[in-house]
């Protein structure tokens, strides 16, 4: 569905050393991800999926091997290269928001412009608000995020992503801290964004999410073991309609 | 990456801190005003001392003849027939550093007007003396060369001589009264000095011309001392030497024999009761700079805090592009800012708190603008320093393990 490949790895390898012993957490994956798509990389604990997502976030090189986002290769840059090329290329979501607290909305959007030499002051604003309209939060942008439910806190979180507008978004485990109905209203947001042409990563350990995206990476003891196409994605938005309302 | 944008963010940092700001800027605060203080106490009290002596002619250089011995006996200097009249005269012509010279020679005696009579002391000197002990005639004139060639039976006098010999309505120009049994006629009184810094009554004071107190009164033809004046206070020293050079030629002391003569500038007197103050300021400006380290050190304790606490942060704003020598400076801008702010309130603080000791306790303050400006610069560079090392410890997180932080 599309042509252009955001993310090429091939034979990616990476090693630990533990005292005396070397631990392999992922001994040979090769994969490519293209534009427009929208991966859930699915995993147990130990199959090696966090250690996959630092170095496709470019917080990690890896051991053997070659990744290359967007065209460059990832491992042989510096550290500040790397630095720069989080800052424009990749938007992080975690688990926990990691938002600023005691700082509004729209500051904590604007943060990674504020790493970005070429965004003036108006920009900023600009582009902060506009993220913050997109993921439905038009009305709590002067509100501190430590004064947000846990839905809204990751809204932010999916904002403060897509303001550097990035070729990639990654997300690690981000409906981890939800409830069930907030988590497919994320989920939702998600599947939106993936409508509007985002390429998304979401990496769970959660194998009921992965019927939601367009394809499903299966990772164990540092391979992979599936790599499965969906061609007919279940839509959040149908299954939050159907889930009874407890709240009232 | 716009710097100034590292300076909002340190800012943001601060502000949303503020108690915790207050608390580490107080280390600075009280360390900046106290040695602010202390310099400003320290200065001010050297000052009025300075001030006292000055008033008493500050490039005053005061030559008196050396005790020596007289058949093993020691004597007193005013004793000692060394200054004689060619020393003055050579004195006056040959050194250049001097602007103003006199002879002096003192007699004790009673003075007497009518039934009222006091107790004084008789300088002969010539008119120099009214510059270099810095006097100046209020009513009447001084007397001239003509009387000093003369022998003239005249005198100036202060105004503690006039209250204790006249009643208020008599003016005692152009009046005769005794000094023991020699009649005087008063022709100047002096203006007012009041007492100096060693509590002696300055207007206490009667002055003839020397050679009247030489033959009239004392029956000598040597001075109990000679008094001159520098051209100006930087060289006194100077003078000194030429002095010395002059009175060795004359009293053919040659090689490293001992001088028969003692030359004493005011400077000299000046550095002496100068110094204990100067110790106690280096003693309070040492202690309040302590103060000042110990700030240091806990703007350091609160960064390092800081920096472990904010450690998901760290890596949060890592993970989003910043670099190290960003995150680098945001710390060292938050610790430099902290330290600066301190020091600026320190400032006023001190400044505060001098005026206040001067207003309530009386004491004199001085500030000087180089104990601003220094402790001010200290504090920064103790922010620089002391913020540094938690700022690379921040600067050198992982970001993997920063943002996984609990």
């Amino acid at each position: 569905m599309a042509n252009k490949s955001i993310i090429d790895i091939n034979n990616l390898t990476r090693n630990f050393q533990v005292g005396d012993e070397t631990v392999h957490a992922l001994r040979g994956v090769s994969f490519s991800i293209q534009e427009g798509e929208f991966v859930t990389i699915m995993g147990t604990s130990g199959s090696g999926k966090s250690t996959l997502l630092n170095i496709l976030g470019c917080l990690d090189t890896p051991t053997g091997g070659n990744y290359l986002l967007d065209g460059e290769s990832v491992g042989n840059m510096s550290k500040d290269q790397r630095a720069e090329y989080r800052n424009r290329k990749i938007g992080f979501i975690f688990q926990s928001y990691n938002l600023l607290s005691r700082t509004t909305a729209l500051d904590n959007v604007a943060l990674p412009l504020l790493y970005n030499g070429f965004v003036n002051k108006a920009q900023r604003i600009e582009r902060a608000k506009q993220a913050l309209i997109d993921v439905g939060l038009s009305n709590r942008m002067y509100h501190f995020s430590n004064q947000m439910s846990g839905g809204q806190q990751q809204r932010v979180a999916i904002a403060r992503a897509l303001v550097n507008n990035p070729v990639i978004i990654l997300a690690d485990e981000a409906t981890g801290n939800l409830d069930t109905r907030t988590s497919f209203e994320i989920l939702s947001l998600f599947q939106d964004l993936h409508q509007s042409g985002k390429t998304i990563i979401f990496v769970t350990h959660n194998p009921e999410l992965s019927q939601y995206s367009s394809r499903t990476i299966l990772l164990r003891d540092g391979k992979i073991i599936s790599d499965t196409y969906n061609s007919h994605p279940l839509s959040a938005a149908e299954t939050l309609a159907k889930l009874p309302n407890i709240d009232l | 990456m716009n710097y100034w944008n590292l300076f909002y963010i340190a800012l943001r940092a601060i502000l949303s801190n503020k108690m915790r700001t207050f608390l580490t800027m107080l280390g600075m605060i009280i360390g900046v005003s106290s040695v602010i203080t202390m310099l400003a106490i320290g200065q001010g009290s050297k000052r009025s001392i300075r001030e006292q002596i000055s008033e008493m002619g500050s490039n005053m250089v005061m030559i008196h003849p050396n005790r020596g011995r007289m058949g093993g006996v020691r004597m007193s200097s005013a004793d000692m027939q060394v200054l004689k009249a060619k020393d003055f005269e050579d004195l006056q012509k040959e050194c250049p550093h001097i602007s103003a010279i006199t002879p002096q020679v003192s007699s004790s005696g009673q003075l007497i007007n009518g039934i009222k009579n006091a107790p004084t002391t008789v300088y002969g000197v010539n008119e120099d003396y009214l510059n270099i002990r810095r006097y100046k005639v209020d009513k009447g004139s001084f007397f001239s060369d003509e009387h000093v060639k003369t022998y003239a039976k005249v005198a100036v006098i202060g105004t503690t001589v006039v209250n204790n010999l006249f009643d208020e309505e008599t003016d005692p120009i152009g009046k005769v009264i005794r000094f023991n049994k020699i009649p005087v006629t008063i022709v100047g009184v002096l203006e007012s000095k009041g007492s100096n810094s060693m509590g002696q009554d300055q207007d206490d004071i009667v002055l003839m011309p020397y050679t009247t107190v030489q033959k009239r009164i004392l029956a000598q033809t040597h001075f109990q001392s000679i008094v001159a004046s520098a051209t100006n206070e930087k060289d006194t020293e100077l003078a000194v030497e030429e002095i010395s050079a002059v009175l060795r030629r004359n009293h053919q002391i040659t090689g490293d024999k001992e001088d028969d003569f003692d030359i004493r500038s005011q400077e000299e007197l000046v550095s002496t009761l100068t110094s204990t103050t100067d110790m106690m300021t280096v003693l309070l400006a040492c202690i309040a700079g302590i103060s000042l380290l110990v700030g240091g050190i806990g703007i350091m304790n609160i960064m390092f805090v800081s920096v472990t606490e904010r450690t998901k942060e760290i890596g949060l704003r890592m993970s989003i592009g910043a670099k190290e020598k960003h995150i680098m400076l945001q710390f060292l801008i938050e610790a430099i800012m902290i330290s600066i702010s301190g020091g600026l309130i320190g400032v006023l603080f001190g400044l505060l708190a001098s005026y206040l000791v001067n207003f309530l306790a009386g004491w004199p303050v001085y500030i000087q603008g180089w104990s601003v400006l220094l402790s001010f610069a200290v504090c920064t560079t103790a922010g620089i320093f002391f913020g540094w090392y938690p700022a690379r410890k921040a600067a050198r997180l992982d970001p993997i393990e920063a943002i996984r932080y609990e």
